[in-house]
């Protein structure tokens, strides 16, 4: 038999479990990586392979301005959920807005840049390889950050109303993560479309 | 084993309520419902159903294919049978059905009260649910404006091109892409769930090394789902873009690539294997031990081997595709890659005849169909590691060989684990006991029935039967094997009859089966059968695996061995 001793090791004194909301969002992102993740690997796989044109290297350019926009709403979200951690509720709501003005002047340059190759460059979905797999990949990304968009601005209409408060701290929290996550994502979708496929 | 009830501190007698609800209240209540035990019940039914139908579309197959030059089914029918029977068993039974018992059982293991997030839950399973039905649907609305066919035609796997509006014209295949990206995010919204839960919401005292397997191989299997699951919706996605608004990711005829469809879908569709067998483990890993009275043998390498098997899985999809014409060293990375999951899981059979050996073996109709799993899994394996070489495997592929493998496993492992646990877990859900004399018929008729079936149904394989053939001429020779594969089919299905008829009968005229009929030691048989809405009246705390054995036997309970 065991020669432990006979009474039970002493319990630790507080049971912490790690709480569900971020849980349950980093697991969403690691999914969403890999939907992303196949995305990526078609456009890669199809770069240069297109039977026609127009060509990345004709059409697209670099969008500098957006991504600096949305890599800087990470900043913004970032300085919001330090504020309503410390249940400042007005400069929540500040740098909410910036966050999603930032993230609508994404949008708006990626429609923009949607207009031209449409109606300039004529590159629709149907066209070629390089249209289908570019609008695929940009197109999820874009979703990804309206339905961002919306929760933050639905986040926002709370905040005006003043139905929000210090206690809602942690899913703004979580909120951030997806942001975040979208942010990155961008990263990878500028490096691959802009970078190593033009 | 004695019918013997012992009190966790805190429980308490389940209220009865519901006394004059009508029908419609009833049914009421199970829609708008977010108990897990209730959405883990859902999820069962639902799966038992399609296993049904699904069921019912193999027999017709079998008939179809029991005679040579046979015209039981229109071509176009066998075409649509065998797409149906396919996709409806992997997605509509095999993964609902495995949530199912994960959602009814991850709660009441770990000491909780519900799940994570239970409007999610609730969610995750409608939408399987309304999955299932679009999939179904096809039926009657796949003709739409085209009046082309109707149920999709094109294999459980819809290779490239085939799925292109040129060659699949009409709904069918937009039914079948549609159906399988509702479910699959009802899936990934489980996944999560379960995760949060094991995560979040153990009861205190619950460490990581102290939960139960069956919770742990679910954590391992939802983290798997999530990559899993989410490659099959991109493709989905990809092939609706081709479809309908015409992209070219699988069209050939504008630098298209058909081989980026399969390498795609099989990046699924093989962790998508061990996301269907890893619950059947757990299963056995929680009935194996109880009816050999031990403990189980080598916890922690269990737990180490799921996670083993879960990070190769990943990267062994292409032996699906060694005849598809790889480059050498590809074909040899993915042969030993193949190879390498069989470490892990022979670590496994060797721990479950470990944990019977010396064991006072009880053999309950639960047990009777965990022992026939270990014997079938070890089988289906060693063709596994057959068809992994690839020299092997381009003789061997696509034929009926492989066909016999993956139901070896499908059947011969994952239902004969799905089996044995509603005779193990139904006493909990119902508080009745299911008839034994019923399950040990249920279970010989269903093991003699799958020998005969799928023993037999290697040969033709061998001699070179393609598989999705609508039918063969006399002189090949395959006529009796077929005949034999056919009435093996037909015992399986009697078996399921009475199962299924075990089923609703027991519910009525079962015993009652108390609070622990099994003599278990995991936290779901500390509590009434039917567990009360709330699961535990006060929160368990727990000291070791075996939380009940502590309970039962305080002069030697499980705490006192380092844990």
């Amino acid at each position: 038999m065991s020669t432990y001793s006979l009474a039970p090791r002493p319990q630790a004194q507080v049971w912490e479990l790690p709480a569900r909301g971020p849980v349950a969002m980093i697991s969403l992102i690691i999914g969403e990586s890999a939907i992303f993740t196949i995305f990526v690997v078609a456009y890669i796989f199809y770069i240069g392979k297109s039977l026609s044109g127009p060509t990345p290297q004709q059409v697209l350019e670099v969008p500098w301005f957006n991504t600096i926009c949305l890599l800087s709403s990470s900043f913004t979200i970032m300085r919001a959920e330090h504020a309503i951690a410390r249940g400042a509720m007005t400069r929540f709501s500040i740098w909410l807005t910036a966050t999603i003005t930032l993230g609508v002047i994404f949008l708006a340059g990626t429609a923009q840049e949607w207009h031209k190759l449409i109606y300039q460059n004529g590159l629709t979905i149907r066209t070629n390889l390089f249209g289908t797999t570019f609008y695929s990949l940009v197109g999820l990304h874009a979703t990804h950050v309206v339905v961002g968009l919306l929760m933050l601005a639905l986040v926002l209409g709370f905040a005006l109303a003043e139905k929000l408060g210090q206690e809602h701290a942690e899913r703004v929290r979580v909120l951030g993560l997806y942001w975040h996550f979208v942010d990155a994502v961008w990263v990878v979708v500028f490096t691959v479309v802009y970078v190593l496929g033009r | 084993m004695a019918d013997q009830s012992i009190p966790y501190p805190g429980t308490l007698a389940p209220v009865e309520t519901e006394g004059g609800a009508t029908l419609l209240e009833k049914l009421h209540s199970w829609v708008i419902t977010v108990d897990h035990k209730r959405l883990g019940i859902l999820y069962v039914v639902y799966s038992i159903f399609f296993l049904l139908v699904a069921g019912a579309e193999a027999i017709c197959i079998r008939i179809q294919l029991a005679r040579p030059n046979n015209h039981f089914l229109d071509p176009a029918v066998f075409n649509r049978f065998f797409t149906m029977h396919g996709t409806t068993m992997v997605f509509l039974v095999g993964m609902p059905i495995l949530f199912g018992f994960a959602n009814y059982l991850v709660p009441l293991m770990i000491g909780a009260r519900d799940m994570a997030f239970p409007r999610l839950n609730a969610f995750s399973f409608w939408l399987t649910a309304f999955g299932g039905l679009l999939l179904y649907f096809s039926f009657i609305g796949g003709f739409g404006l085209y009046g082309m066919g109707s149920a999709p035609d094109v294999g459980w796997f819809a290779y490239a091109p085939l799925t292109a509006r040129a060659f699949s014209p009409g709904h069918s295949t937009d039914y079948w892409a549609l159906a399988l990206i509702v479910s699959g995010f009802g899936t990934l919204g489980t996944a999560i769930n379960i995760i949060a839960t094991i995560v979040s919401m153990r009861c205190k005292g619950m460490t990581l090394r102290r939960m139960p397997l069956l919770p742990w191989l679910m954590f391992v299997v939802s983290g798997l789902t999530l990559i899993t699951i989410t490659p099959l919706t991109a493709a989905q996605i990809m092939l609706l873009i081709d479809r309908y608004l015409g992209g070219h990711f699988f069209d050939t005829q504008a630098g298209g690539s058909a081989v980026v469809w399969m390498h795609f879908f099989w990046i699924f569709g093989h962790p998508e294997v061990y996301v269907l067998v890893m619950p059947a483990f757990a299963i056995a890993n929680e009935i194996i031990p109880v009816f050999s009275r031990k403990a189980i043998f080598g916890y922690s390498a269990m737990v180490a081997a799921s996670a083993c098997i879960a990070f190769v899985s990943i990267s062994v999809w292409a032996h699906h595709m060694f005849t598809v014409g790889m480059t050498s060293s590809s074909n040899a990375f993915f042969t030993l890659s193949t190879m390498l999951v069989g470490i892990p899981t022979g670590i496994k059979i060797f721990n479950w005849i470990a944990t019977m050996w010396g064991g006072k073996l009880c053999f309950a109709t639960p047990m009777l169909f965990c022992t026939g799993f270990i014997f079938q899994f070890l089988i289906a394996g060693l063709t596994g590691i057959m068809l992994a070489v690839s020299p092997l495997n381009w003789q061997l592929h696509n034929s009926y060989f492989v066909i016999a493998h993956f139901h070896y496993v499908l059947v011969g492992a994952i239902v004969m684990c799905i089996f044995a646990a509603i005779y193990y877990w139904y006493p909990k859900a119902t508080g009745r006991m299911m008839s034994e004399a019923l399950g040990k018929w249920h279970f010989w008729l269903f093991v003699i029935g799958f020998h005969v079936c799928f023993d037999t149904m290697h040969v033709p394989g061998v001699l070179g039967m393609p598989r999705s053939i609508y039918t063969y001429e006399a002189d090949r020779g395959w006529g009796t094997l077929n005949l034999v594969t056919s009435l093996g089919g037909f015992i399986q299905a009697i078996a399921v009859l009475i199962f299924a008829y075990n089923l609703i009968v027991s519910y009525f005229r079962g015993k009652p089966a108390g609070n622990d009929p099994w003599d278990a030691w995991t936290l779901e048989w500390s509590i009434p059968s039917p567990p009360p809405e709330y699961n535990f009246a006060t929160e368990p705390e727990v000291r070791s695996r075996r939380p009940l054995w502590d309970l039962k036997h305080p002069e030697d309970p499980d705490w006192r061995y380092d844990q």
